[in-house]
């Protein structure tokens, strides 16, 4: 089993226009690192030169946003589900 | 005429054609509508806006779309009222309150959605949609509904009846999902990767924010074309407050204001503060929260233009406040008891942060202060219940003066 990606619109030119796709990873930089691998520049799209996830993306795994896990460093099991998604505004 | 010449990311810059778009492909930072505004300079004076209908419209050189290419509800011009009893008060001689529960639905989400919508109907789409947390689905509702387009609204099940009652008037389609807004957020923003619906807030959102910088020309018009000194503004992804502002600059640099000084002050609920949070620890980085407050219109513990805020807030010198809970509904009261004016939570949370820093004396007396007061009361009454205190008499005379007698000892 591995970990199904969930790629939004702005990055399925990179990935040949797959919504989806799986890698074997066990923590969500090594998912990104697996990504990139895969589709060369993706991680310059999701990460900033620090490599620090950028400002305006979202990553849930599994529906909780990393940032209320460690970020980067989660842990990543067979069978996650990772969404990548912009951030977007709403309310007031 | 409407003067829009391209879409452009605010973080890298680059540019994009005008499509319903919202994410830079390379950095994903917030695409913003870009203007040709040296042929609006040509074109537009103070003379030519009053002579336009009283509606968002008269701002159209200023809109990314026109009111022809679609609908017109009739949003916006909303009033200005001096508030001399509530200013009283709280010490202050020239207090206003920009009063937008007045739109057609009752909220300002009018102005964005009426952007929106027309764009929309401009690009050819047939299905209306958003994620909201209660106004904007009332208000995308009455639109599509107007526009004759399939409607969608998507929000969080445990949203205030009146609120889901006042989308579902308009036949749209309902959808509750069992979650949080930002999780609602999340399940539109793939659903929109996917489906071609003109999600107001979503793909839509270049143009749909900018029908927020209305308020700040509305404001500046009718205190007599000059800018507010100070404007209190209540936050949720932070986007309405950096949309004022915009709106503001953009008519000091078409020369038609003379100055812009205001302070910009952010208020947010203590049980979603995460804008105030990251103000009060000096950084720019907004930390999600998990949302826990009355005023759900409110509740977005993921701004996504928090950090737009911050920097409006630093240019500005302006205040982000957090305001109790239990100040919000007290505050509605307040507002309601002064002013007449029944609003909402949200405009509960402006005036308590009006109130507060007003009791701090941090807003001298004679600045010229607008609180926005955004939404309708009627919406969100759970949190005002027990407002209600009727004296109780039987139909006749003595009976009435002898209740009246006991209740007036039992109130002191």
């Amino acid at each position: 089993m591995s970990i199904d990606v969930r790629i939004p619109a702005p990055l399925r030119r990179i990935t040949n226009g797959a919504d989806k796709v799986s890698v074997e990873a066990e923590s969500l930089a090594a998912v990104v690192e697996a990504l990139n691998e895969a589709y060369p520049g993706i991680k310059d799209r999701l990460c900033d030169e620090s490599g620090s996830l950028r400002n305006f993306v979202n990553v849930y795994i599994n529906g909780e946003d990393v940032r209320f896990l460690d970020g980067l460093d989660t842990a990543t099991n067979s069978g996650d589900e990772i969404s990548i998604v912009p951030a977007v505004a709403g309310g007031y | 005429m409407s003067y829009i010449k391209c879409l452009y990311c605010r973080e890298c810059g680059r540019e994009y054609p005008v499509a319903p778009e919202h994410v830079c492909e390379f950095c994903f930072g917030p695409l913003e509508v870009g203007y040709d505004y040296e042929a609006i300079k040509k074109v537009i004076s103070k003379d030519k806006i009053q002579k336009g209908p009283l509606s968002i419209w008269r701002y159209e050189d200023l809109l990314p779309v026109t009111r022809d290419s679609g609908i017109d509800m009739g949003t916006g011009f909303t009033p200005l009222v001096k508030a001399e009893n509530l200013g009283k008060t709280l010490g202050l001689n020239n207090l206003y309150i920009k009063n937008d529960s007045t739109n057609p639905t009752f909220s300002f989400k009018d102005r964005v959605v009426s952007v929106a919508t027309n764009k929309a109907l401009e690009f050819g789409f047939e299905t209306l949609a958003c994620a909201s947390t209660g106004n904007l689905a009332g208000s995308v509702s009455a639109h599509g509904a107007k526009a004759k387009m399939d409607t969608k609204v998507f929000f969080p099940s445990d949203l205030e009846q009146g609120k889901i009652l006042g989308a579902a008037i308009y036949g749209s389609t309902l959808v509750a999902v069992d979650g949080t807004y930002d999780e609602v957020n999340r399940l539109c923003s793939e659903l929109a990767d996917n489906h071609r619906w003109a999600f107001v807030n979503v793909n839509m959102r270049p143009y749909y924010s900018e029908g927020s910088k209305t308020l700040g020309y509305e404001v500046a018009e009718q205190l007599g074309w000059r800018a507010p000194d100070r404007c209190i503004v209540p936050a949720a992804s932070g986007s309405l407050f950096t949309k004022i502002w915009k709106g503001l600059n953009e008519l000091k640099d078409l020369g038609l204001l003379e100055s812009v000084n205001t302070f910009m002050d952010l208020a947010q609920p203590d049980g979603c503060s995460p804008i105030v949070e990251a103000f009060e620890q000096g950084t720019y980085h907004v930390k999600p929260v998990k949302p826990e407050t009355i005023a759900k219109s409110l509740a977005i513990g993921n701004p996504a233009d928090g950090f737009y805020a911050l920097k409006t807030i630093a240019e500005t010198k302006g205040n982000a406040v957090r305001v109790p809970e239990p100040e919000v509904a007290e505050c509605m009261k307040l507002l309601a008891e002064t002013e007449g004016i029944f609003t909402e939570t949200a405009g509960g949370v402006v005036i308590s942060a009006l109130r507060s820093l007003a009791k701090r004396g941090i807003i001298s007396a004679d600045e010229v202060v607008v609180a926005f007061v955004t939404g309708n009361g009627l919406k969100t009454v759970e949190v005002i219940e027990d407002a209600a205190d009727p004296v109780f008499t039987n139909p006749d005379y003595k009976s009435f003066q002898d209740a009246l007698n006991v209740w007036n000892k039992r109130s002191l």
